[in-house]
């Protein structure tokens, strides 16, 4: 039993803060937000060139081999400074749904270009009528000569809109509500029958949409096993939750140290308010709620890449209960502790409760997960 | 990060635990499993047990009487002792005044009392709080001054807990009023069979009989029984709570505790079920299964930055909060399962070997007892308050 970071580990992180330190201010932050992607392809380019990309990506197609640790290090740093890059999307879903359910043909198609910086990915998998039941597809794709006409509805797709391809779930057998007869689809996000309502999200980010017309797919776009997607997507949903926890954690202490400085500089009564025993008591609140999300985690993180199902969804399900609830804490406190300065657009920090706050609804909130975990044995 | 117990550390924890199988004697594992009062006893056989295979001390150095095992097989230790329900070990002698002794005391100190703490031959208790000095701990009042190679000691302590039982106790005594409080205080070792001390019970609200006030009227201590210099007795007392605090978590009884919630959840009947499948209530042993693993998470970490030659700091006091805040929640989560059963108060069946069959379910009858006696771990060893203002000055710097 091993509970610390490798050197390697250590290093990327280094990496992380060195380039979010020079590219991320709050200024430079809002005006890649405000363009037209939503992020800096340039910036995408370079996190390619660092490494990053291929880090999630096997060795036998260029990557780096690393595991759901290794992004979490990475995530945790991209949290530190609020990354906009489609580093979740494209990288820990898509990459993470090929992974799990491409043939090695279609690897050796896709996984350089992705590790490359060439190739964008989303993953569409949520639906309006689904709430956070991944079994709940009423998407449907309809077997079509050689291949497939997909039509539905898919909700709320991070970075859709700059992706070169996006991965659908849609329903080749069954019910809605079948967990049997759900596969995946790589489908061109430009192709005909394929519909994005496009918008920007509330924490600053882009999602879309996804209306599929008779969108049509041909065989060598299905991905895996026909009808036997459910157990793939959970699986990359679980990374996707790692993956967002640990960007929380990042968000988490970056908000700490801001409410910190913050009872230093404010003073009221004549003496810096963090002298008030209140407020300090709060922000070790906020402290411990930090430190025990992170021990959390990173424990999960370790334990998703060696665990069979039922022990990675224990451990990922009680990681986003304990994110879910740290972060409203840390985050509503945060505010709290700022007073009016808090709740103004001046600040970053509204950036960062903003940002924590969508965490809570991506991928199960913490209700959600509370039932899965209760659900599941202890092994 | 690995978070698999390699196969060395497997094999430790299997002979760990066929050991404590074998070797805990079946009246006392009962005691502790229906939460029945212990007695000085029970504590004591299975201190010497432990003793007498060499596992009293593992934290202690091996020069002393204890083990090398690394910080982690010490943590797999205590946790197997709580998986199997064993008596906690009593703190006050082998990881409170022993530390201490060992760090500050002179060569006759270490060789009279630490084989004696070793061996359980003592029975120690604790001499901090007073009447008027409780979060304030430096404005202690009790006195000791000074007469040829003695000492004559004059006050009171309280909260001192089972002095009923206690032959020693070490003690923060006022040995001047000079300067700032926190430097006029002395660390000494008294023996409790001293003429001029007496130990009047704390009945508490559970029932139960834990606690003491102790007077001290003139008696006479040695000199010789100082630990370290005159005055500096603050500074001892801030290393004995730096030491040894990662079991303040007590991760493995609550572990321990939550597998017999579950029991009883599943025992009791909720609507067409059991109440364990009552979605209410299984939220809320999720929540708190949840809390056990960050905070056990939390440990692991601590444990393995100690492994790595980094002393732990304030991190302590996240463990004191969590931990106490983790049993009160387990001893309340108990006492809303077993519902109506937990308004009988039988006294005789919080002792053991009490015959009459139990009014409910057995498993119910010391679980509000238990409730009421366990609104103590929030205050005792430094209040969870003080815990957060030693953490908001050591950690945040505020």
């Amino acid at each position: 039993m091993e509970f610390t970071l490798s050197d390697e580990q250590v290093l990327f992180q280094e990496s992380v803060e060195s380039f979010t330190a020079k590219q991320y201010d709050a200024d430079k932050r809002r005006a890649l937000s405000e363009s037209e992607d939503g992020f800096s392809r340039a910036h995408w380019a370079h996190f390619a060139e660092l490494g990053w990309l291929g880090l999630g990506i096997e060795e036998a197609h260029g990557g780096l081999g690393g595991t759901a640790l290794d992004m979490a290090v990475l995530m945790e740093g991209f949290g530190r400074a609020l990354v906009l890059e489609p580093y979740l999307s494209s990288m820990v879903m898509g990459g993470g749904a090929l992974e799990l359910a491409a043939s090695e043909k279609q690897k050796s198609a896709l996984l350089p270009a992705l590790g490359g910086g060439a190739l964008l990915l989303a993953f569409a998998f949520a639906e309006p009528r689904a709430r956070y039941d991944l079994a709940k597809v009423a998407t449907i794709a309809e077997k079509c000569g050689g291949g497939y006409l997909l039509r539905g509805h898919k909700s709320v797709v991070l970075h859709a809109a700059s992706a070169d391809k996006i991965i659908v779930s849609a329903r080749t057998a069954g019910g809605v509500g079948d967990k049997a007869g759900i596969s995946l689809f790589l489908l061109e996000r430009a192709a005909p029958g394929v519909n994005l309502q496009s918008y920007p999200t509330v924490d600053g980010g882009r999602a879309a949409e996804v209306v599929l017309d008779e969108a049509v797919v041909t065989e060598y776009d299905l991905l895996g096993q026909e009808g036997q997607a459910h157990a793939i997507i959970e699986a990359v949903i679980d990374r996707a939750i790692i993956a967002v926890c640990a960007e929380a954690i990042g968000i988490m202490q970056t908000l700490i140290e801001m409410t910190r400085a913050y009872l230093d500089n404010r003073k009221q009564f004549g003496i810096p308010i963090g002298k008030f025993q209140v407020l300090q008591h709060q922000l070790v609140d906020m402290y411990m709620a930090h430190e025990l999300s992170k021990a959390l985690t990173y424990r999960a993180a370790a334990a998703i890449a060696s665990a069979e199902s039922a022990a990675r969804a224990r451990a990922v399900s009680a990681a986003k209960v304990q994110i879910g609830k740290a972060g409203s804490l840390v985050g509503q406190q945060a505010i709290q502790l700022h007073g009016g300065m808090g709740m103004t657009d001046e600040l970053p920090l509204g950036q960062y409760f903003k940002r924590l706050t969508m965490i809570e609804t991506l991928f199960g909130n913490t209700d959600h997960h509370r039932r899965r975990f209760a659900a599941l044995p202890e092994t | 990060m690995e978070i698999t117990l390699s196969s060395a550390d497997a094999a430790f924890q299997s002979d760990v635990r066929s050991f404590i199988e074998a070797a805990l004697p079946g009246d006392i594992k009962s005691k502790v499993e229906l939460g029945q009062h212990l007695e000085k006893d029970d504590y004591v056989r299975w201190h010497k047990i432990l003793h007498t295979k060499g596992w009293a001390a593992p934290a202690w150095p091996v020069e002393y009487g204890g083990t090398d095992w690394t910080p982690l097989q010490r943590h797999l230790f205590e946790e197997e002792l709580a998986r199997a329900s064993t008596p906690r070990l009593m703190p006050f002698g082998l990881s409170m005044v022993a530390p201490v002794i060992m760090a500050f005391g002179d060569a006759a100190q270490k060789q009279h009392f630490l084989p004696r703490i070793l061996s359980c031959e003592d029975w120690w208790c604790q001499g901090y709080s007073e009447p008027g000095a409780g979060s304030d701990l430096a404005s202690l009042t009790t006195k000791a001054v000074p007469d040829g190679t003695d000492y004559i000691v004059s006050g009171a302590k309280t909260w001192t807990t089972l002095a009923q039982y206690a032959d020693m106790i070490f003690c923060l005594v006022r040995t001047s009023s000079e300067g700032k409080p926190q430097t006029g205080i002395s660390f000494l070792l008294i023996d409790m069979h001293s003429p001029g001390i007496t130990v009047r019970p704390i009945r508490t609200m559970d029932g139960g009989y834990e606690v003491n006030d102790v007077f001290f009227d003139e008696v006479r201590v040695p000199q010789a029984n100082r630990v370290g210099e005159e005055n500096k007795g603050w500074t001892y007392a801030k290393f004995l709570l730096g030491h040894e605090r990662t079991g303040i978590a007590a991760i493995g009884r609550s572990k321990q505790e939550l597998r017999q919630l579950k029991v009883i959840a599943a025992a009791e009947a909720a609507g067409d079920g059991s109440l364990a499948e009552d979605g209410a209530f299984a939220g809320k042993m999720a929540d708190l299964e949840i809390d056990i693993l960050a905070l056990e998470s939390l440990v692991l970490k601590i444990v393995a930055d100690e492994a790595a030659g980094r002393t732990p700091g304030a991190e302590a006091s996240i463990l004191k909060i969590r931990g106490t805040e983790i049993q009160q929640r387990l001893s309340e989560l108990a006492l809303e399962a077993i519902g109506y059963y937990a308004n009988p108060y039988i006294a005789e069946a919080q002792e053991a070997g009490w015959n009459e069959p139990p009014v409910g379910p057995e498993y119910a009858a010391t679980v509000a007892p238990h409730y009421f006696n366990w609104r103590k771990a929030s205050i005792y060893g430094g209040t969870n308050e003080i815990q957060k203002n030693i953490i908001a000055k050591m950690v945040l710097g505020l």
